[in-house]
Order: C-alpha cells, then structure tokens, then sequence
C-alpha cells in the first residue's frame, strides 16, 4: 500500500476523528465529510485514497463509536501509523478493515505530505527519500482479517 | 495461583481455573447494552453477518438515552430501526425515551451484579464495575458478534490497584479524586489495564461516588475500572436485582498486580482544563469566565450530585449571561429530586431542568456550545469540539464547583 503521510499529534480523540453531532448517519461517505474537521475543515477535500496517516501516542482515545474507523475508512485513508492507540479504537479500525501500525518512533521521522509504501507483510515502510524502517509484524490471522476487510468478511468466509 | 479480580471473572465466564494477564479468552457475555447513537450500527453488522436471532434476548438491554427525544429525522429514523429490533428480537429490557442514562439505569434497574461480564457500546461501561463486575465499552462489530454468539474474545488486562488513602476535605467529592489520579498518571497511563479503587477513602465512598471514579477509567485509557465488593455493594443490589452473584477479591500477591498510592488529605476541588481530560488544575488556580454549565451526565448525574448543587443554589441566582442545564440522569433521580424540592431550586436559581438523557456531554442533542464559548461540565470529556464548536472549551469539575461556579459566572470554589 502506498500513500501519502498526514501528520497528527498526541491523543487525537474520537470527537476530533468525527464528532458527536454527525453520529446519526453511519454511511462512511457521510461520516467523512465531517473526519478531523474540528483540526482541519478542508480534511476530507485534500485526503487521497490510501493516504496513511501518521500520529503521535494514544491514537483514537475517547468514545467507543465505530463510526471513527467508518469515517477515516470513508475519507479514504488506508493505514493509520501510531505511537500508540487507544484499545476501542485498535479493536473497531482491525474489526472494519484499517490497518493500524504501532511504530513508537515513526511519527519523529516520517514528515507531512510525503510518500510512503507500507509493506504489512514483511513489517516494513519504505519512504520516498528511499528509506526503510521496519515495525512490528501483525500476527497472521490479523493480517488477514484485514485483507479480507475486515472481522464480518473474514468469518463469513472461514464459514 | 494468586489472581486479580478481572482474572477471577474473566476465568470463570471462560470456563477455566486460572487465567492470566496476557492471555487471550473467549468469554461468556452476561450483559450486552446498546443504546440509541451506536445501536444502528450494531444492528446493521448483526444484519451482516446474517444470524436470525440473537443469542439471548434476555440478557440484551437496549436504553434510549443519547438523543431523547428525537432532535432530528435521522435520530427518529434511528430509533425507529431500534424499536423494530427490539420487537423482532423480543428483547424485554428495552427502556424508551423516558428512563434514562444508560449508565444510571444499568445498576439502577438491577443489570449488574458482581462478577459479571457486561459488555456495552459506550466507552463509559467501565461505570458498571463499580459493582464488582468486569464491565468495558466495545464497538458495534464486537457487539454484533455478541448478539449472534453470546461470547467476545478479550486479552486478561494487567491491573494498576489505586490505593486511596485519607478524609476528603470539604467540597472535595470522587470527581476531584478522579480528575487528580488522571492529571498524575495522563490520557494513556492506564492502557488496557484494569483500574482497581481501593484504599479507606473508597470504603468510606456510596456506591454512587464508586461510580464516578470507575466511569472515567477510561479517560486514562483502562480497560475498565472495579471496586471490590462489600456491604454497601451488597446493600444497593439487594432491593434491585434477583440475578445470582459471585464475589471476588483480587489477591494482593497477585503476579499483574501494580499499586499506586494515592494521598487525598490534602486534595483540593480540580478542574480538568481543555481539551484533554489528563489537563487538570485546581480550581482555585483558574481564572475562567463561563458561559454555560452543564450538570448531569453518566459521570455526576446523581441524586447526590443534585442535592450538592441544589444546596448551593438554595435561595441564589445564576450569573446574568450565563445559561445552565440541569439533567438528572435518570427518572429515579428525576423522581426523587422533584420529590425534595431540588428542582424548585433550579428552576427558582434560573437553570433549564431537561429530561433524563445525556444532553450536552457528547455535543449530539442539546445544550451545544458555540465559537469563542466556555462550558463547565460536570460530565467525563473535555475535547476539542466535544460539546458543539471545535472553537469552544469545555472544563470538567465535580458538581459543587459547577453549581458555585453558576452563580459567579467564572469557575470559584464552592464556599
């Protein structure tokens, strides 16, 4: 997967990822309008499908609303790159189909707008300077409940 | 083998002897909660994965509570699709737009009892464990595989054991021990772990103020939060659930157990500043000019939380300019504060008494806050954006700060 890198901050909330007022829709097209738009309006304008986002400690922390992963899944973004998550959070964005990466030190070198290709099965990244940095490998039966798109598709095919 | 109390539960809704932290289990759910904002979606993933029934409708409760009533189309349609389940799934423990807070009407209504696995939408299920059971808030995929299976896969947590120690001082309540213990240990200091309150200053708190503590375990990212059981446990089930119960007491040698004292002789009211929860002052240190205060909320609805504001606004008037919203959690509450005049005294002091719902806190229904705006909040979130405009601010504090801080129209300490 390859994409270009938007840049956050510590404990970006639930509320920031979409806000309490826009949970009454659960259509991901909808809820994306409305994704980081407390931090930046034009967000879901500017983001590009497969756009990673790359974020600093406590990634999703707040409410258990699933609409957040639904939300960036509707903005497009195909990865989320952390030095932590919040646990809901990590649960809900593997169960729809979003790959989260916990790399502690990424968020420090990756930079804004750059182009990245994130190699999830061999755990490594590898920047448009040329760079690679590797992480963590997902075990495999997480990798392919996210091919598969997530929890639902992946039971429904093992039967 | 020495084991904490969330081992003990999830060992024995596991079917096994022994369990550890670390270890993954598929549990047996005995309390599933969905509730009006994230309910259609848990309906739709169950729709997914195309299971006729759920497993046991008893043990489903479904309250409405987050938009009540209905604010907009999308909401009625929501409860609209909700209502339909309900009916088609024949779940009796469905509480309409007149009951209340999911949280407060939980262990009200006599849901939980101690060692219990009770799964809910809602992040702030962590409130239940108050109760001695293992309670956490889940996503509506997690919450659609429980409908269909009974049973959720969980990694054992760690436990951090807060041990509270020493006499609160007066207008010094659970919120301001909660907001203190999550500005010392941050937003991420609890990660995935269990959150055990114990110490003298616990045993001496109602199980009402246990609820406070254990509701924003999550604000420091626990898993849940847990109080061991003990007469006042077993005092408020009694009259409210005829469900069976098992106790368990977390060993103190147990091999995932970390301690952390906590002193709260000396503690003063805090206030918990924007927009993150683990951003906490004392209130004495603020110099903040309000223009609306909320009480109510899953965190500090309470009848004790109403007669603790009702006694400083006794006979007073809230601060020109300054808007507040009074919403008691639940229709007991509602109940018992017409009951004893509490709400003549809002009324008479200038607030808005709303019907039992979860108003302002999540920013969704009612009491919004605008650009440029300050709201003090009695409720667990703080964020940017979290109660109406990404450009206002939202303090938390305990119920005595807001109802003192009404009047001055700036955040002050209850006199």
């Amino acid at each position: 997967m390859k994409g270009k890198v938007w840049k956050f901050g510590d404990d970006i909330d639930t509320d920031i990822i979409i806000p309490g007022r826009y949970l009454v829709v659960t259509d991901p097209d909808k809820l994306a309008k409305h994704c980081m738009e407390g931090l930046d309006p034009d967000f879901y304008e500017k983001v590009s499908k497969g756009d990673i986002i790359v974020a600093g400690k406590n990634f999703g922390c707040g409410s258990s609303r699933e609409h957040a992963p639904l939300a960036l899944q509707g903005v497009g973004i195909g990865a989320v790159i952390a030095d932590s998550f919040a646990r809901i959070f990590y649960r809900n964005a593997t169960n729809v189909g979003i790959p989260l990466l916990e790399a502690p030190k990424l968020s420090k070198v990756l930079e804004e707008g750059e182009e990245i290709e994130v190699d999830m099965k061999d755990g490594k990244i590898i920047s448009q300077k040329g760079k690679e940095y590797k992480f963590k490998k997902l075990p495999p039966f997480m990798l392919e409940i996210l091919e598969k798109g997530g929890l639902i598709p992946y039971l429904k095919e093992k039967g | 083998m020495s084991m904490t109390m969330s081992e003990k539960i999830l060992a024995k809704t596991s079917n096994k002897k022994k369990t550890e932290a670390g270890e993954i289990v598929m549990a047996d759910i005995d309390v599933a909660m969905t509730h009006d904002l994230t309910g259609p979606l848990s309906i739709e993933s169950f729709n997914k994965i195309g299971t006729k029934k759920v497993w046991d409708p008893s043990k489903i409760v479904i309250p409405f509570d987050h938009q009540v009533p209905a604010d907009s189309l999308d909401a009625a349609n929501n409860h609209i699709i909700m209502r339909k389940f309900v009916a088609e799934q024949g779940i009796k423990n469905f509480y309409d737009v007149n009951e209340g807070v999911c949280h407060q009407i939980l262990p009200e209504l006599g849901h939980v009892v101690p060692g219990e696995v009770i799964v809910g939408t809602d992040s702030h299920t962590c409130t239940h464990g108050s109760l001695g059971a293992f309670a956490t808030g889940i996503g509506s995929t997690d919450m659609a595989m429980v409908f269909s299976t009974g049973q959720l896969w969980f990694k054992v947590p760690e436990t951090i054991q807060f041990n509270i120690e020493g006499i609160l001082k007066e207008n010094v309540y659970a919120k301001d021990v909660i907001l203190n213990i999550i500005g010392k240990v941050g937003a991420d200091g609890a990660t995935y772990k269990a959150c055990e309150f114990a110490g003298s200053t616990v045993a001496n708190m109602s199980v009402s103020d246990r609820m406070v503590l254990c509701n924003m375990a999550i604000e420091m990212g626990g898993k849940t939060g847990l109080v061991e059981v003990d007469e006042k446990t077993l005092q408020y089930i009694k009259n409210r659930s005829t469900k069976p119960y098992t106790v368990f007491k977390t060993d103190t040698d147990s091999p995932s157990l970390e301690t952390i004292d906590i002193d709260v002789n000396e503690l003063e009211p805090q206030v918990a500043c924007p927009h993150n929860v683990d951003n906490v002052k004392p209130a004495s240190e603020l110099d903040v000019e309000i223009d609306q205060v909320f009480l109510g909320s899953c965190t500090n609805g309470r009848i004790s939380d109403m007669r603790e504001a009702a006694e400083i606004l006794k006979g007073k008037k809230i601060a020109n300019g300054v808007r507040m919203l009074v919403i008691p959690a639940s229709k007991e509450v509602y109940t018992k504060s017409l009951n004893e005049g509490l709400i003549n005294i809002f009324v008479d002091a200038g607030a808005l008494v709303c019907n039992p719902c979860c108003g302002p806190c999540l920013g969704g229904h009612i009491g919004l806050i605008g650009p440029g705006e300050a709201s003090l909040s009695t409720s667990n979130r703080n964020f940017k954006g979290r109660q109406g405009s990404p450009d206002g601010e939202v303090y938390l504090s305990s119920a005595a700060v807001a109802a003192a801080s009404a009047i001055e129209g700036r955040i002050t300490l209850p006199q």
